[in-house]
């Protein structure tokens, strides 16, 4: 969104660069776009400075809180455009508040939340697609039907949405569903109806609350080919989930929220690079005896053919390549590489650390 | 405003496409009209002529029993023996023996049958003979027979409204069934579609789908689009009742009168002056045959039926959106149908109440307590149709309407506020007292 007035004049030639700023976990912020422009007959360039806004949603300091608890407390959240962002966190942690206040199905108590720079409001609805992990269809509509409706209630016209399902049963091959009720359908078929009623409006936002639960693995894969498409075309993920392989496989970006706070943010990668503890393993044959003397080394394990494999902790000077200089004359080295923390590590740990209220 | 009226298209038809509704929708005129041929050929159709002999001793009553439609005599000369064994024998269906002394020992007149005789008929005889014995009496007292033929007046009232707009014969019997059918309507429907929204809500919670549905519609939206469709539902059946019930009731009534032209003449005439909302016979001097029917459905004629019509229209939205709303909040605050007893009473019992003191309010209507309950809000859509019939002054009309508007208003505020709490509540038995912190919610 170009919220710059830019120089009548056109510019002869123009230089743009873009350099993101980044706030101290490494989140974009604001990407400023500054262009120069040299226009003829004057000496001077104009500078004008487009600021792109780069998140799609921005929550600012949200607080909720309801009668026995607070569900969300100072919550500060960027989630960027275009990136799948995993929204994570023990049950019970505040992840469902927010998404239902970013829903516009309750409100903050405190604080605000920004849709594409500008106030949520109203008429932001239709540009959110919300898959809640408490689902369901009218049983007794019929399949058709009731996504017409839904659709309409997201504001396309009934013949936008009839045109727009044609393809979507088309694809999904579900053609002879449309009369049928939608409690003549399995549990997996009314996941797949749900999922076309989420993205049937083309939502720049995509609210998608532990989809992967209920469907069987084919499913499961047809879905999340579709999510990636849908992120190809440029829309935004949020998934909320507990599991870790999703966050793992399909995640850009991730937040933790534990206890009603948020404990982490930002992309995944940066986010694995602060939680590297420093550790390599090695798998070699040979006795590493002397290293522990320099090194932390952690319980071996036995492997086949003689081989063992060990985890050693570098202390804060110390390089790989330092270690690799001491173990080669040791042992003759089958495998060695840094420990990257997964995922669920990092979630644990993240939890574990939240001291007890 | 769109999605409202989405929501309310949806909830509509989906309802009227029920085959429920199609079977209530044809099934209730033709109850009615069951029901109103029944009545009418009760009251004209069982003509079934009985036979009745009298052995009179006494000679007082020769000529006394005339002949009627249902009752045909035959005067015996033998002695009461042989009547009685001769009775056995012949096709009468009751013998009356009026012994000499009559007079002196009315006790002592006997009907014999084969069966027991019907209260009517001897309650006829009864009658014929007590005037009769009367009348010898009181000649002897010196009160002549024409005096006596003075002094005999046949009263049949008729009430006279005293309006503005001047006299009108109204007619009670009619204000009473008319306003008796239209509580009974409101009480019904109340109930019946207040059910259907509660059921709608509790529906849509256990089925999951109104975390979806309120990601695109304000929860209030929904709520309200959920129970103006079910109002319009409800008109709906009811306008197609009165439009079929109608219908069928002219052919009914055409069938009935046709058939009766062949048989009797004098009945087809009758009817003919009851659809022609001609007072009845019974208001005519020299109308010689009593029918009620044809007197109630006379005078509902004489009624302001677009008044009342209008005013059934306006309490049975009135009323229902009143409750409706409570209805609906107690279908947000629970998971399942079965949990809803114990929010269920105190919405049921003002309308139980009301339907209770429509019943005395019947018997007084322009009384304290009619007064009272027609114009607060619980009470005043069924208390208020009673009355209308009976008439009311406008200026009570209009204070109990704009009471209900503004209770309605209330509900559906105090509705509201549970609704958005309780529709995201799943799988919590919830008490009273959340239910109170619900509303106080910011």
């Amino acid at each position: 969104m170009s919220k710059s007035k830019r120089a009548v004049v056109r510019p002869l030639f123009y230089f743009t660069t873009n350099h993101s700023i980044l706030d101290a976990h490494n989140v974009t912020l604001i990407r400023p776009l500054i262009t120069l422009h040299f226009t003829p007959g004057k000496y001077a360039a104009h500078v004008t400075a487009d600021y792109i806004d780069m998140n799609i949603i921005e929550v600012r300091n949200v607080t909720k809180e309801y009668s026995n608890h607070i569900a969300l407390d100072d919550v500060s959240i960027n989630i960027p455009k275009g990136c799948i962002f995993g929204l994570l966190g023990p049950n019970g942690a505040g992840k469902t508040s927010l998404i239902r206040i970013i829903n516009q199905i309750t409100g903050p108590d405190k604080g605000e939340i920004l849709f594409d720079g500008q106030h949520l409001n109203q008429s932001h609805i239709s540009r959110i697609g919300y898959l809640p992990e408490e689902r369901g269809l009218y049983k007794k509509m019929k399949v058709g039907e009731q996504l017409l409706y839904l659709a309409q209630l997201k504001g396309l016209s009934q013949k936008q949405a009839m045109e727009k399902l044609k393809s979507w049963f088309i694809k999904f091959d579900i053609k002879t569903w449309w009369d049928k009720s939608v409690s003549d359908l399995s549990k997996g078929m009314q996941q797949k109806v749900q999922f076309v009623s989420t993205v049937l409006h083309e939502p720049d936002l995509i609210i998608l609350d532990e989809p992967f639960s209920g469907f069987d693995p084919i499913n499961a894969n047809l879905i999340r080919d579709e999510i990636l498409e849908l992120k190809q075309k440029g829309s935004t993920i949020i998934f909320s989930t507990h599991r870790m392989e999703t966050v793992e496989e399909l995640c850009d970006n991730i937040a933790l929220i534990h206890k009603a706070k948020k404990v982490l943010d930002g992309p995944k990668k940066l986010i694995k690079e602060q939680f590297k503890t420093h550790t390599y393993f090695v798998e070699y044959k040979g006795d590493l005896s002397g290293l522990e003397d320099i090194y932390t080394l952690t319980p071996e394990k036995e492997l086949e053919n003689g081989y063992r494999r060990t985890n050693i902790h570098l202390g804060e000077t110390a390089s790989p390549n330092d270690l690799l200089r001491d173990l080669l004359p040791r042992a003759e080295i089958r495998s060695f590489g840094e420990n990257i923390p997964s995922m669920s590590d990092i979630f644990m740990r993240s939890v574990n650390e939240v001291p007890e209220a | 405003m769109r999605n409202i009226f989405l929501v309310i298209r949806r909830e509509y038809l989906v309802r009227v496409k029920k085959k429920s509704f199609l079977i209530m929708t044809l099934l209730g005129p033709l109850l009615f009209v069951a029901f109103y041929g029944i009545v009418i050929w009760v009251a004209i159709g069982s003509v079934d002529t009985k036979t009745v002999q009298v052995l009179d001793e006494s000679g007082l009553f020769k000529n006394e029993f005339k002949d009627n439609e249902t009752l045909k005599f035959a005067y015996l000369d033998s002695s009461i023996d042989s009547a009685k064994a001769k009775f056995k024998g012949s096709e009468a269906n009751a013998l009356v023996y009026i012994p000499k002394n009559v007079i002196k020992e009315p006790k002592s007149v006997r009907i014999y049958a084969a069966k027991n005789v019907s209260m009517d008929l001897k309650s006829e005889i009864e009658k014929v003979i007590e005037k009769e014995i009367e009348d010898i009496k009181l000649e002897e007292a010196g009160i002549t027979h024409k005096i006596l033929e003075d002094s005999r007046v046949n009263v049949s009232s008729e009430t006279i409204s005293l309006s503005d707009e001047g006299e009108k014969t109204s007619s009670s019997g009619a204000a009473t069934v008319i306003g008796g059918i239209c509580a009974f309507l409101i009480y019904m429907s109340v109930f019946i579609y207040g059910t259907q929204v509660m059921r709608g809500i509790t529906e849509e919670k256990t089925s999951r789908i109104v975390e979806v549905i309120i990601s695109s519609v304000k929860p209030f939206q929904l709520m309200l689009g959920k129970i103006i469709g079910v109002a319009l539902v409800g008109l709906t059946q009811f306008v197609l009742w009165i439009l079929l019930t109608t219908a069928l009731t002219s052919a009914t009534s055409a069938v009935l009168s046709n058939k009766m032209s062949k048989e009797s003449p004098e009945m087809a005439q009758e009817m003919e002056k009851v659809q022609k909302g001609m007072p009845g016979p019974s208001g005519m001097p020299g109308g010689n045959v009593e029918n009620p029917v044809a007197e109630v459905l006379g005078a509902i004629n004489s009624l302001n039926i677009p008044l009342i019509l209008g005013c059934f229209l306006f309490y049975y939205l009135g009323g229902y959106l009143l409750y409706s709303a409570l209805f609906g909040a107690v279908g947000a605050a629970v998971d399942n149908d079965a949990d809803t007893q114990q929010f269920m009473l105190p919405i049921t019992l003002p309308i139980i109440f009301s339907f209770v003191f429509a019943q005395f309010v019947l018997r007084d209507p322009d009384g304290t307590l009619a007064f009272w309950t027609s114009i607060i809000p619980f009470t005043s859509p069924i208390i208020m149709m009673v009355r209308i019939p009976f008439g009311v002054p406008a200026w009570e009309i209009a204070l109990s309407m704009v009471l209900l508007v503004l209770g309605f208003m209330g509900t559906t505020w105090l509705a509201a506020r549970i609704y958005r709490v309780g529709i995201l509540m799943y799988g919590k038995k919830v008490s009273y007292k959340e239910l109170a912190k619900w509303i106080f919610y910011k």
